[in-house]
């Protein structure tokens, strides 16, 4: 069964998400004036934003089959085809990143400002790429996609970062390069056996166990590394110290679900015996990353790494869920992905929105602050919260999952975790705490100003969301089931 | 002389008349202007020839000339370079006024023994267009101006001559061992000859030592000692051309000789193997630790050299089209950075790394420029490098030659480092306090263009010319039905 793919204009709606960004970017070439860029930018993601939410409204969450598919033959030579589509997972994940791409723009606009044609080419083009990764049904088209977006975001780190952003954007660029030529051997592998890059005819082909341990070697070093899972992580401190506020946002929001996607896109249903194998070693992987990165992130006096770190705990969470192999793990994983990317995108803008005023990160420079910006302290308070899985917020539905998840796979790695979640509390009740009531007078936090509407705007979304996914997480997770189902089918017939 | 005759030998023919054309000019004085008009009106003359000559088939001179798809489409491409590199040369600042009509005349006949080689099918004309493609090159490198009393182009200019003699040496002994086995000096007699005795070690020693001859030109590793040396050494413009055009050539009639082998042979696919790899790693680990940018492209091209190979391992059809479309897009990408080379270098002087610091200011146009053929040199898509690399590891790895496709991928890795310190000083960096902001002219903002479109194109539509190529070079070796 087929759902009829939707039309705008006349035009696929996945290709007019994936190009109406480029597009604005060659159109902000055109642009001189500086105020003019930025309301164009804000425009252009919003419009998108818009365009992307019918997908929402005709998606039909009753079938597992991929959605508004597209099939074009690209490059007939190697088997190439230009193959879009969604299914419940992208659809949430294109939905988080056309959604959020508005709010870095509004978060970027008085936060940047030297080439501010640049910084806003950088950013829609970023968005292009991204929402293109989500909708890939060919490898070789993920992987152009996957690519694509390494140079804009290297270059958002490397230009508009920190002090060290040099040194962060190398990095960054040199480690997801270093893992994703993998990546590349094993789609060629996978073709040559298969006779396609067509992701959907890798699926539930009964490689051999060797064979699919190298594949799954192969992608888990490039997921792992985007991620990114313990211990290869250190790249991700580094970039979000020095990016940029939006740069951030981004990073956390969408580029780290792009590694738990792949997991799911690729490692579960292409080579699910050597995820049945491999499956202990990934979730011991997940708890150290859950713990080390609460203790970490409880040892940061820097605000920035501090959400940093904790998005290692985080982001161990959603490969926990993932392992767990079962509907409630995954599916928590999914709410895992997408929370993350409301809180701590938030919180990133938090930091920014810090930063700009008193042009420090450290927590004892800002302790006290609620004494004069109580209407920031109401959003803080709320986002860390939500990030600490507070009940009634959308982070808690998420963890809750996926601990019920792994529950019914492992009650060891469970008890294992439990530390990581009263860590998690820890941490971000000390930001809170400091922030808030840190009972200093500082002399430098007089005469600071509120949040200003625009910041408000900014922020507001994500509380909605925060609230929203918190308190009636159904539509969210109802997207989700037959999708989570039909994929761990796929898994399935091997599972225990 | 039949009308066929000259629709298929017309783009020799215009650049033979260039040439001479060229020769005439040399002769007065002060007539360097003069020279380069011609030289750029024989270039796009040459183009429209090549590409209307497109679907022409014809054996000439005995059947030692052969005018097929395979050979028309790499004239396009080697005519289209040429008028590139004349952009490039739009201004010689290294190369005395006085001498500049001879430099234009050494170009265009070096860019004609190219174009005949492609068309070559019998090992004397095809040794003879390489000598004629390669002696105009080694009378440029010396060409450059004296600078410092060290005559470094000079000593350039004689380990490329050395090393260039002694390659074609070997070539030429190991074409006697072919032409002692066969009796013949037609590679498609020759090719049929050799099937039945192909595993004998005399045929496997004569191929091997005919390569020899290649490598030197595309600078495979260990024939690649002159290639830093030359870059350095010789004039921006001339290096351009050196690293650019000659390796089409050299690409072109490799695919002759290595089909000539059989798939089955895995003597010469072990042989290959060993090269690429010996390039890929020589090339990257030596080009990490480069300070000017020219030898750094040098070393890189050691390693392209051993990338292009990797096609060749396979020893088939598919992996012979994503070599020749490899280069082709490499071709592209290193014209890309010459033409920053040459704009930012001050007095035709070296370009070191660092001098591109803040380029990005200095002139976006260049540093977008660079940025993309940076880029696509290091495999990153959407450029014509990574579907160059794509199409060679899927060819190789459908050979079965796994571990050959994994050490080309750890060498893409290595790579990108030294790749990214380059964009690192166009980009991130900030321009040195007296360095002027460039200003380009009409031709060189034209060049710039047409070369980020054609990589970009290439690179996101590579169907066309990848079908093309193979349909070219299903036939290569067979009799050709219409003459």
């Amino acid at each position: 069964m087929t759902t009829p793919s939707f039309t705008l204009l006349g035009l696929p709606i996945l290709s007019v998400l994936i190009f109406s960004p480029l597009v604005a970017a060659a159109g902000a070439l055109l642009i001189g004036s500086e105020r003019l860029l930025r309301v164009w930018a804000l425009v252009c993601t919003t419009v998108v934003a818009a365009l992307s939410l019918p997908l929402w409204c005709r998606f039909n969450p009753e079938t597992a089959d991929f959605q508004f598919r597209e099939q074009v033959a690209w490059i007939p030579f190697l088997k190439i085809d230009y193959a879009l589509g969604v299914d419940g997972i992208s659809l949430l994940l294109v939905l988080l990143t056309t959604l959020i791409l508005p709010l870095c723009v509004l978060a970027s606009w008085t936060y940047i400002k030297t080439r501010i044609k640049e910084f806003f080419i950088c950013l829609l083009v970023m968005e292009s790429a991204m929402i293109g990764v989500f909708c890939a049904r060919d490898a070789i088209l993920f992987f152009v996609f996957w690519e694509a977006m390494l140079i804009p975001m290297a270059v958002l780190i490397g230009v508009w970062g920190g002090p060290r952003r040099l040194y962060a954007s190398l990095k960054f660029f040199i480690y997801t390069m270093a893992g994703s030529v993998f990546l590349l051997v094993a789609l060629i592998a996978l073709r040559l056996k298969t006779g396609s890059f067509d992701l959907g005819s890798m699926v539930g082909q009964q490689f051999s166990p060797v064979f699919q341990f190298w594949v799954f070697a192969a992608f888990f070093l490039s997921f792992a590394i985007k991620v990114p899972m313990f211990p290869f992580h250190t790249w991700l401190p580094a970039a979000h110290v020095e990016a940029p506020t939006a740069g951030s946002v981004i990073l956390a929001s969408v580029l780290l679900k792009m590694g738990t996607y792949g997991f799911l896109r690729f490692c579960l249903p292409i080579t699910p015996h050597a995820t049945l194998t491999l499956a202990p070693w990934m979730l011991a992987l997940s708890v150290i990353g859950i713990l080390y990165g609460g203790l970490t992130a409880l040892a940061q006096n820097d605000l920035k790494k501090l959400v940093a770190y904790s998005s290692v705990g985080h982001m161990g969470f959603a490969t926990l869920g993932i392992f767990s192999l079962n509907t409630q793990g995954v599916e928590g994983a999914v709410l895992v992905m997408i929370n993350h990317g409301v809180t701590t995108g938030a919180l990133f803008i938090c930091v920014g929105v810090l930063y700009e005023r008193l042009h420090t990160r450290e927590l004892s420079a800002v302790a006290g602050v609620g004494r004069v910006m109580p209407v920031f302290t109401g959003f803080l308070g709320v986002f860390c919260l939500s990030s600490l899985a507070f009940p009634g917020t959308n982070s808690f539905i998420g963890e809750f999952l996926v601990l019920a998840g792994s529950f019914a796979h492992s009650k060891l790695v469970t008890i294992c975790v439990v530390p990581g979640v009263v860590l998690a509390a820890a941490y971000m009740l000390r930001v809170l705490q400091r922030v808030a009531f840190g009972g200093t007078q500082n002399p430098v936090h007089e005469g600071l100003r509120d949040l200003g509407w625009r910041e408000v705007i900014t922020l507001t979304p994500l509380l909605v969301a925060v609230l929203w996914i918190g308190l009636h997480p159904q539509p969210v997770v109802g997207v989700l089931h037959a999708t989570v189902r039909n994929l761990l089918l796929q898994v399935g017939p091997l599972l225990p | 002389m039949t009308s066929p005759f000259f629709m298929a030998f017309l783009p020799e023919l215009v650049l033979l008349t260039g040439g001479l054309a060229l020769f005439f000019v040399t002769l007065g004085e002060g007539l360097a202007r003069r020279a380069r008009w011609i030289a750029t009106a024989t270039a796009l003359v040459a183009l429209a020839a090549a590409v209307a000559g497109l679907g022409q088939k014809a054996v000439l001179f005995s059947g030692a000339y052969r005018v097929d798809l395979f050979s028309q489409v790499l004239k396009v491409v080697l005519t289209a370079g040429f008028t590139a590199v004349l952009g490039l040369s739009a201004r010689l600042p290294d190369i005395r006024q006085r001498i500049q009509p001879e430099y234009f005349l050494f170009l265009t006949l070096s860019v004609t023994g190219l174009v005949l080689l492609v068309s070559c099918v019998d090992v004397v004309a095809l040794v003879i267009a390489l000598e004629l493609s390669s002696f105009p090159l080694y009378l440029m490198v010396p060409m450059r101006r004296e600078r410092e009393g060290q005559r470094s182009q000079m000593e350039s200019a004689v380990k490329y001559i050395m090393f260039g003699v002694a390659a074609n040496g070997v070539m030429l002994f190991g074409l006697s061992y072919l032409f002692g086995l066969t009796g013949t000096t037609s590679l498609p007699v020759m090719a049929a000859q050799l099937g039945p005795i192909v595993q004998s070690p005399l045929v496997v020693l004569g191929l091997a030592l005919s390569f020899c001859g290649l490598y030197y030109k595309l600078a495979i590793f260990p024939f690649h000692f002159w290639t830093p040396d030359v870059y350095q050494g010789a004039s921006n413009e001339t290096a351009g051309l050196i690293a650019t055009l000659p390796k089409i050539g050299a690409v072109a009639v490799l695919v002759r000789l290595v089909s000539l082998a059989t798939p089955q042979h895995g003597t010469i696919a072990l042989l290959l193997s060993c090269l690429a790899v010996g390039s890929m790693l020589f090339g990257n680990l030596l080009a990490l630790g480069q300070t000017d940018f020219k030898r750094l492209l040098g070393f890189s091209g050691v390693a392209h050299a051993g990338y292009a190979v990797v096609g060749f391992v396979a020893l088939s059809g598919a992996g012979f089209a994503a070599a020749m479309y490899y280069m082709t897009g490499y071709v592209l990408m290193v014209l890309a950075c010459f033409v920053v080379i040459s704009r930012v270098s001050r007095d035709g002087m070296n370009v070191a790394v660092a001098d591109l610091a803040g380029l990005h200011r200095r002139s976006p146009l260049l540093a977008a420029t660079l940025i993309v053929g940076v880029f696509g040199l290091a495999g990153i898509p959407p450029f014509v490098g990574f579907f160059g690399k794509l199409s060679l590891l899927t060819a190789a790895l459908a050979g079965g030659h796994l571990v050959l496709v994994v050490i080309t991928m750890i060498n893409a890795a290595i790579a990108v480092y030294y790749y990214l310190r380059v964009v690192r000083e166009a980009v991130f960096g900030d321009p040195v306090a007296d360095a002027p902001v460039l200003a380009l002219d009409l031709s060189t903002r034209v060049l710039c263009v047409v070369l980020i479109v054609a990589i970009v194109a290439l690179g996101v539509a590579p169907g066309l010319m990848m079908d093309t190529l193979s349909q070219a070079l299903t036939a290569i070796n067979l009799p050709l039905a219409a003459s």
